[in-house]
């Protein structure tokens, strides 16, 4: 079991990383990388939100949608319980540790309508039907591939955003090209696993 | 209703406020659901479905609903009419809903409705708002089909499913870096069009109305001699 943990948790940061080989996430991998400093903010608070909020879909998809069996209604539950676990995580953080919440607070309400949280949350809980360490496991491992894929798109743009390139090019098609690279350059991982 | 705002609305959603080319907004189904020219259509009209719907409900709303919490409220509107997509898709297209299922799901957390319900749909009339979901919706579904058929002739030689004789498939452009590839260089070849018919515009502005614009020195010192 544990060998096939870490083969999983594997796949999850690297060879089957969910910004750049599953297309989740890609407005905040896009949106929030011109900076290494916010993109790292960013990284951050995805692997925080996603830690928590797979523990807290799991409990309610395992004890309360499928026990009353209206699990037909998860994405609506799964979503109700991201937001307001984002809403109270701000207020939490905001109490109690202020210096953390100055390095996050700006990107936890961005993470609602991210959406590689909800995507995790129903890949593991539902469609793949992990139990609760292996959900809690692979939600990290995402969270975690998240914030490398983000970090080095930064520090990629960090050069592309000086350089000479063509006009329209400039912004949002070069980042996707440099993704694409990217995407490559992970996918070739996936032989490892094989 | 007043003509001009329906024209404004519509010309906006299509080109000037193009959800995925100059707004940059829903991006993942826009590169997960593109591989062929039929499920970039699926994606697009279940994502109009919904944004059409919600936009509905929530400008009927929009007096009711407190500020405070008015997300969670757009976000319990926006779900209704996601499950209600899932379940009819499941029902009525199964092949097509096995390969799409997880991005389905997925369109709750699509930022477009999202943004569209807070910018447009909380302080316009109902009517309006529909219009703005079918025209955004449009120009999103316009969008995605122009990825697929790029995508799907260029990985499978092939268009609408049905493969043209003479072009090969190229092996590995179904691979998942292709959707960054084309989306990128189908962007860069709007911006290109668009900053060229600005460039005209201004040519003929100038072209036009030189002396308003302070362009050109009157000639009172030519006239004297």
């Amino acid at each position: 079991m544990t060998a096939s943990l870490i083969s999983v948790m594997f796949a999850a940061v690297i060879s089957n990383n969910i910004v750049l080989s599953q297309y989740q996430g890609i407005c905040p991998f896009l949106g929030v990388s011109k900076k290494i400093s916010s993109s790292a903010g960013m990284g951050f608070a995805v692997i925080f939100v996603m830690a928590i909020s797979s523990v807290f879909t799991w409990l309610v998809y395992n004890y309360i949608l499928l026990p009353l069996e209206i699990d037909y209604l998860y994405t609506m539950a799964f979503i109700l319980v991201i937001a307001s676990l984002v809403q109270v995580t701000e207020m939490v953080v905001k109490r109690y540790s202020p210096t953390l919440y100055s390095a996050l607070g700006v990107y936890l309400p961005l993470i609602t309508t991210n959406c590689a949280i909800l995507g995790t949350a129903n890949s593991a809980v539902v469609y793949n039907s992990y139990n609760f360490v292996y959900t809690f496991a692979v939600s990290v491992a995402t969270g975690v591939g998240f914030l490398f894929a983000i970090l080095l798109l930064a520090c990629v743009r960090l050069k592309t955003d000086r350089a000479d390139i063509p006009k329209c090019f400039k912004g949002f098609p070069i980042t996707l090209v440099t993704a694409a690279i990217m995407a490559l350059a992970f996918a070739g991982f996936s032989g490892i696993l094989a | 209703m007043d003509k001009r705002k329906i024209k404004e609305t519509v010309i906006g959603g299509l080109i000037k406020n193009n959800p995925t080319f100059v707004l940059v907004l829903g991006t993942c189904p826009t590169i997960a659901m593109t591989t062929s020219l039929a499920q970039a259509f699926a994606m697009g009209i279940a994502t109009t479905f919904v944004l059409i719907f919600s936009n509905l409900f929530i400008s009927l709303l929009r007096n009711l609903i407190p500020d405070k919490v008015r997300i969670p409220c757009y976000i319990v509107i926006i779900s209704t009419f996601v499950t209600i997509v899932d379940m009819v898709m499941q029902r009525y297209m199964p092949d097509l809903y096995s390969t799409m299922r997880a991005f389905i799901a997925l369109i709750v957390v699509n930022c477009i409705i999202l943004a569209r319900a807070e910018s447009y749909a909380s302080c316009n009339k109902p009517l309006y708002s529909m219009l703005d979901g079918v025209s955004i919706g449009l120009g999103f579904t316009g969008a995605l089909c122009l990825i697929g058929i790029v995508r799907e002739f260029l990985a499978g030689g092939a268009f609408a499913g049905i493969s043209i004789p003479g072009y090969p498939a190229m092996s590995g452009v179904g691979a998942s870096a292709f959707g960054f590839i084309v989306f990128g260089c189908l962007m860069a070849l709007f911006n290109f069009v668009i900053q060229k018919i600005n460039e005209r515009k201004d040519k003929m502005k100038a072209a036009v109305l030189p002396l308003s614009e302070g362009k050109v020195e009157p000639l009172k010192e030519v006239a004297e001699k």
